[in-house]
This record gives C-alpha cells, sequence and structure tokens, in this order.
C-alpha cells in the first residue's frame, strides 16, 4: 500500500501549485475571473509550458499521462488555487480526440483551444436526451453552458447522426457563440448552430463521450477537494484570530464541533476521489466516479455554506477569498451531473 | 382547536388582496418574481401607493398614521403583499426607527420624524454593526462625545444595508467607556449630509450592492438629536431588535418561493421528461414542503400567542433559525433544477440578452448566494440558539 504520488506527479503537483500562487494569486484571479475572456491568456500560455496538458493525455497520444491521478494532481492544484483557467474543455477534448485517434499537438501545447459542447438547457447531463441533429456534415441546435466555450477557438460538438451520437468538429468561426462569466468565474458560452458545418471525429461515440464525461467529472472532484482544503485553512485562520465576546471564536464548542465535521467531511472526500481515480480506465470507473461525484457534491455545500456561516457577514462580502471558494464549491456540482444525478447512477447499478 | 380564521378575518384577507390586485403595478411584481435588483424608485413608488391608502406604516398604532391592526392583520398583510410579489417594505424607517420614536422619542422627535418617514421625505439607514461589533453588539466602539449642544462622532458602522439610497442613518453610539459596555451606549439620529462622513459601498458575495460601510470623522451632530437618556441606547437596541424580528419566519416568501421552484421543476427537463416527475428530486421538494407547512403553524401558533397576551417571548427565535433555512433551502432546489443554467453570472448584460436570460431562467444561483445571508443577519442562528438556551431552556 503506498498513498504518496510518484515524484513525477509530486513535481508536477509543486510546480503548478506554486504557478498558481505566484502569477495566479486571489487578487489577480478575481480580476480576469469575470471579464472576457474570462481568464489571463498569457498565463494560459506559460501554464501550458509548465505541461499541464500534456500532463492529461496518455503517451501515445502525444502525452506523459492521462490516468486518474494524473487528472487528480493537475485538478486538485487548480481548485486549491481556485485558478479560471480553461483546463477542463481542454481535459474533455484531448479524451475525444485519444478515442478517435486523432492528431492532438497543437491542444496539447496550448495553441489551440478547444471546448467539448454536450449539454443543453433540456439535457443538462444526461447524453440520452441531446436534440442537436447532424445532418450531411451540418449541425443544428443550441448547446448550453459550454465550459471554456467563451474564447475558445474549436468547439467539439455532440450531436444526434441517425439513431447515434456522434461528435463532430466545430470553428468557433462559423458558429455562433454567446460568452459570459459564470457566476463562479471563469468563461462559458451558448453556442447556437443553426446548419454549421461540421466535421465528423468519432461517429457512434456515446461510449468515448462517456468516458470523457467521467475524466472531467474526477477531475470536478479533484478540483473540489483542493478547493475544499484551501477553505478549510481560510476558515480555521478566521475561527483563530477573529475575537467577538472577548475571545477567538474558535473557542466556542458549537463552532470547534462544526469544524470537526467539516474536517470529517473532506477527508471522506479525498478518499472517494482517490477511489474513483484508482478505477479509471477499468470496468468498474462510471459506478465509482458517480460515487464520487455524489459524494463530491454533498461534502462540497456543506463546507461552502458552514464556512459562510461561521465566518459570518464577512463571507457574504466580494472581497473575502472565501466567498470566491463557497461559490466554486456550490457551482461545482451542477457541472457534468450533480448529486441526484450521479446518485441515480449508483442506484442503477444495483439492478441485477 | 381551530386553526381557521374569523369571518372578519378573511372578509380583512379579501380586502387585501382587492387591493393589491388593483394597486400593485404589473411591472414592479415581476421584477420582484424574477429577482431583479429594485431600485430606489420602484420602492418610493411602492411606498407611495401604500402610503396613500394608509396602509405603509402597516406596524404602528393609528394615533401615529399607522394601521392599528392585530397581530394576525398584519400578517395577513404580509401574507397577501408576498403572495402578489409586492416589493418589500423597506424596514429601516418604517419598521425600526418609527416604533423606537414612538416608545423613546420626544413629542418634538415624534412630530418631526414620523410624517417624513410616511411620505418619502426620509429614507432613513441602520448604523449598528461594526467591523469588531457584529454577534457581540455591545462591543461597539463608535465614539461620541458631548461637546457643548453637540455630540462628536468618530468610528466605523458597517452592514448598513441600502444606505447609499438613505438620508438620514440612526446610530448606536458609546458615550461611556467604563462599567459594563451595555451601560455606555447611546442611540443617536444622524443627517447623513452631515460633514465627515463618508460611504462606501461593499460588493456581495454574487456581485450585487446593497450594503455599505460607513465612516465617521469628527462628525459632529446637535445634541437634540439624541433618542431617550445618555446610555439609554442599548435598551433602544434591544426594544428595536425584537420588531425586527416581525415576519422573521418569511412564510409568505417561502410560499412563494415553493411555488417557483415547482414550476422550475415542471418546465426543467431531465432525462426527456419534466424534473418534477423524478423522485429523487420530488422528495427533496417534498421535504421542504413537509417543514414549511409546520412552520406555518408554528407561526400562527406564536401569532395567536402574541394576539392574546401580548409580546411574544424568545420563542420567536425558534422562527428565524427554522424559518430561514426554509428559505435557503428553496433557493438551494432553485439552483438545482436550473442546473448548469444556473451558472452564468447575473449582470446587467445578461438581463439585456434573451439567450442568457433563459440559460439563467431567473437568476437562481444569486438569489441562493445573497440568501445565505439570512441566517447570519438580524442576530445569526447561532446567537438566536443561544438566545434560546438562556431565555426558553434556561441552560
Amino acid at each position: 500500500m503506498d498513498f504518496s504520488l510518484t515524484e513525477d506527479r509530486r513535481m508536477l503537483s509543486d510546480s503548478l501549485n506554486r504557478f498558481i500562487s505566484d502569477k495566479y494569486g486571489y487578487d489577480h484571479r478575481v480580476k480576469v475571473a469575470y471579464d472576457a475572456p474570462f481568464h489571463d491568456t498569457a498565463l494560459w500560455v506559460e501554464m501550458c509550458e509548465l505541461g499541464v496538458l500534456y500532463a492529461l493525455a496518455p503517451e501515445d497520444a502525444g502525452g506523459f499521462g492521462g490516468a486518474g491521478f494524473d487528472i487528480t494532481t493537475v485538478f486538485e492544484a487548480l481548485g486549491r488555487g481556485i485558478c479560471p483557467a480553461p483546463v477542463l474543455g481542454s481535459l474533455l477534448a484531448s479524451k475525444l480526440l485519444t478515442a478517435a485517434g486523432t492528431d492532438q499537438s497543437a491542444l496539447l501545447d496550448g495553441s489551440v483551444r478547444y471546448a467539448v459542447a454536450i449539454g443543453e438547457l433540456d439535457a443538462p447531463y444526461d447524453l440520452d436526451a441531446i436534440e442537436t441533429e447532424a445532418k450531411d456534415g451540418k449541425l443544428t441546435g443550441r448547446k448550453a453552458v459550454v465550459y471554456g466555450g467563451a474564447d475558445a477557438e474549436v468547439f467539439l460538438v455532440a450531436a444526434k447522426s441517425g439513431g447515434t451520437l456522434a461528435v463532430y468538429e466545430v470553428k468557433a468561426s462559423d458558429a455562433q457563440v454567446t460568452g459570459y462569466a459564470m457566476i463562479d468565474g471563469g468563461g462559458a458560452a451558448e453556442l447556437f448552430l443553426d446548419a454549421t458545418p461540421g466535421t465528423e471525429v468519432l461517429a457512434d461515440a456515446t461510449a468515448a463521450l462517456e468516458d470523457a464525461l467521467d475524466a472531467g467529472r474526477l477531475a470536478l472532484c479533484a478540483e473540489a477537494v483542493g478547493a475544499m482544503d484551501a477553505t478549510n485553512e481560510i476558515l480555521l485562520d478566521y475561527l483563530r484570530t477573529r475575537k467577538q465576546f472577548g475571545v477567538a471564536i474558535g473557542k466556542f464548542q458549537a463552532l470547534q464541533h462544526r469544524a470537526v465535521d467539516l474536517v470529517t467531511e473532506i477527508e471522506q472526500a479525498r478518499s472517494i476521489t482517490i477511489l474513483a481515480a484508482s478505477k479509471m480506465g477499468t470496468e468498474e470507473q462510471a459506478k465509482f466516479v458517480a460515487m464520487a461525484k455524489t459524494l463530491i457534491g454533498r461534502a462540497a455545500r456543506l463546507v461552502a455554506e458552514e464556512a459562510i456561516q461561521m465566518h459570518g457577514g464577512i463571507a457574504m462580502t466580494w472581497e473575502a477569498a472565501v466567498s470566491h471558494y463557497a461559490k466554486r464549491l456550490v457551482m461545482i456540482d451542477a457541472q457534468l451531473g450533480d448529486v441526484d444525478y450521479h446518485l441515480e447512477r449508483v442506484i442503477a447499478t444495483y439492478a441485477a | 382547536m381551530d386553526l381557521s380564521f374569523t369571518k372578519e378575518e378573511e372578509a380583512f384577507r379579501d380586502e387585501v388582496r382587492t387591493f393589491l390586485a388593483d394597486n400593485l403595478p404589473d411591472d414592479l411584481a415581476e421584477k420582484v418574481r424574477i429577482g431583479g435588483e429594485l431600485e430606489k424608485h420602484d420602492m418610493e413608488r411602492w411606498h407611495a401607493i401604500l402610503n396613500e391608502k394608509g396602509w405603509l406604516a402597516y406596524g404602528w398604532p393609528v394615533e401615529f398614521g399607522g394601521t392599528g391592526w392585530s397581530p394576525v392583520e398584519k400578517h395577513i398583510f404580509e401574507d397577501e403583499a408576498a403572495r402578489a410579489n409586492a416589493p418589500r417594505i423597506v424596514p429601516f424607517g418604517l419598521a425600526m426607527l418609527g416604533p423606537v420614536l414612538q416608545k423613546f422619542g420626544s413629542k418634538e422627535q415624534q412630530d418631526h420624524y414620523l410624517p417624513r418617514i410616511l411620505d418619502g421625505t426620509d429614507w432613513w439607514c441602520q448604523g449598528y454593526s461594526e467591523p469588531g461589533a457584529g454577534s457581540d453588539l455591545a462591543s461597539l466602539k463608535t465614539r461620541a462625545v458631548r461637546d457643548g449642544d453637540e455630540y462628536v462622532i468618530n468610528g466605523q458602522k458597517t452592514w448598513t444595508t441600502l444606505g447609499q439610497h438613505a438620508d438620514w442613518i440612526f446610530c448606536l453610539v458609546r458615550t461611556k467607556t467604563d462599567g459594563k459596555p451595555q451601560e455606555g451606549i447611546s442611540f443617536i439620529l444622524v443627517d447623513l449630509a452631515t460633514p465627515g462622513i463618508e460611504m462606501r459601498p461593499i460588493k456581495l458575495i454574487e456581485g450585487g450592492h446593497e450594503v455599505n460601510e460607513v465612516f465617521f470623522t469628527d462628525v459632529r451632530v446637535p445634541a437634540a438629536n439624541l433618542v431617550g437618556e445618555e446610555n439609554m441606547g442599548w435598551t433602544i437596541a434591544k426594544f428595536l431588535l425584537g420588531h425586527e424580528r416581525t415576519n422573521i419566519a418569511g412564510v409568505g416568501f417561502s410560499m412563494k418561493a415553493l411555488e417557483e421552484v415547482k414550476a422550475l421543476a415542471r418546465r426543467t427537463k431531465r432525462n426527456g421528461k419534466p424534473l418534477i416527475e423524478n423522485p429523487l428530486f420530488a422528495a427533496r421538494i417534498a421535504d421542504v414542503e413537509i417543514e414549511l407547512e409546520a412552520m406555518k403553524i408554528t407561526n400562527l401558533r406564536m401569532l395567536y400567542t402574541a394576539q392574546t397576551q401580548g409580546a411574544p417571548g424568545p420563542e420567536t427565535s425558534i422562527l428565524k433559525i427554522k424559518g430561514t433555512v426554509i428559505r435557503q433551502a428553496l433557493n438551494d432546489l432553485a439552483r438545482r433544477a436550473l442546473g448548469p443554467a444556473a451558472a452564468p453570472f447575473p449582470s446587467e448584460a445578461m438581463f439585456g440578452n434573451a439567450a442568457l436570460v433563459e440559460a439563467g431562467d431567473v437568476n437562481n444561483a444569486a438569489d441562493y448566494f445573497n440568501n445565505r445571508k439570512l441566517s447570519i443577519f438580524g442576530g445569526s442562528n447561532e446567537i438566536q440558539r443561544n438566545i434560546l438556551t438562556k431565555a426558553m431552556l434556561e441552560l
């Protein structure tokens, strides 16, 4: 048994954590996360030079990682630093291009930004309900809340083709893209397709899409673990220093026990994320990713709400870092399947 | 045991409902329904409509221009107003300062300030909390030092809600530094146009501006602006906080929010079916609805106590705790129902863009985050538990 990171992953983790805390400090993060293009494009280039995207792809696709623990290493650091860089879209796209066996060197070196458009307003999580259609290389439909879509140059779009789902490459310049900031920072977009030209990347893509989504879900779990750790540090610091009634509020047992409950939840969240990462690429992948996303959804919201409540009014302000962590932690649940969606996936495994 | 309202009370409800149907402007109701930001003139417009009817100061006695309504009548009015999506009556002048002046103010103060609250001449805000005095309000440090016919005020207040619209602020200030902290506090009225006052906005978690910091530097205020005696401010503060607790359960808001959540879950789809048909989500709604049905009766039971035995007791803290938790749970469900579409950042740009309005529907993630304040302000739910521990459980 060994719960430590490999040497390579530890180095990646250290360098990415250092990069984010040095260059993507909290003040800078808040400044760029809400104005187009909703992240720092110069820092994107630097981050890619660190090898962040190569870590997400396997060797035969041109990367040097791609395993569950590579993904969690990268995203835990992004979460800890509440980084708005659109890495999630790159991960999903890399998975799809790997499945297709398509060259992805321009994605991995960061020179072309990809986003993956799957969800729709009436099909936020479920592939079966997708209505966007492809006919003769033309796509029609609307994709909702495409993460990283605000400044992506290429979209990989899931669309119905005949009776099955396929994935098409669509140039941003060919489509109507309405970009915006999300409430927790970072960019997304509505993608409007009206007989928009697309090139088929993957036919019969349901399995590849589910696999890419699982990778994205694992990434979000790890991001939440990093953000929960950071939130907890902020909270404990506040409990130790904020005085009311003549003592540090951390001396009140009513708050002490709640702080302990949070740490317990965070450790459980870390464990289920490690478990899910270890199952990637096995036939148990979907089940354990669903378990992890369910537990994370609950834990992250609890940590967010309790961190706000124990801080009191100050956590209600934009100026306080804890408010931005809380927003990120709550909104992670709505990405790539929420608590209820994944609970149903776990329940579905009980049917013999 | 009879849970029904009397015939007279039902007739009163009809009267209120008819008035709201005839007089509440559609555009205001729609703004409230979608969680849009009410501007100063929106609130003033609604105040003026109610004032013309004589219902603006619905908590005041008749002699001061109020309605003289019973606790049950007040409840019915609040209930119907929430159901109709009426803007909330801005409480600082009407629900807070008004009752304080009626009980502790001089005749001159009553004659001068109360009519100006009613006709909207003066917009009031509250100067209570300080950066170091939140839950522990009695530790407040803003100093008022007597100098001839004036007090000279130095210090800082915070969380001043809607202070950006206000003309006047009522403040708790320290007038004595020895003895128990509670014994050296006074209640004073300050014209915000006085030199030495600076108001700075505080941007909130969801990006909105509703609270402010107020800085006082050598602000000279006439001693005649003191309410009650010097150093009796804590008594007034406690009286005022009692008044802040009217409608504390927010049952009307929750009933409206429950309706909205159900409507949202009917028009939102998961797996090709309306979300409300999903048993997991339906169970979440049902759990909150059950709590809310119980809360309605808990609220009415305490109302009954107030109606039959005078003032309600410390058990109203139960209403604050449970009522805010229910409202927050409903905000949470609305955000969940929208799923990823709750993410678009609600800005003016969003309201100008049909695609984003549709994606973000009714701004529910912003409401969810903004309403985390409910369990913090007006005495946090932790402070409410302290009150209950001492006053009700006698532990």
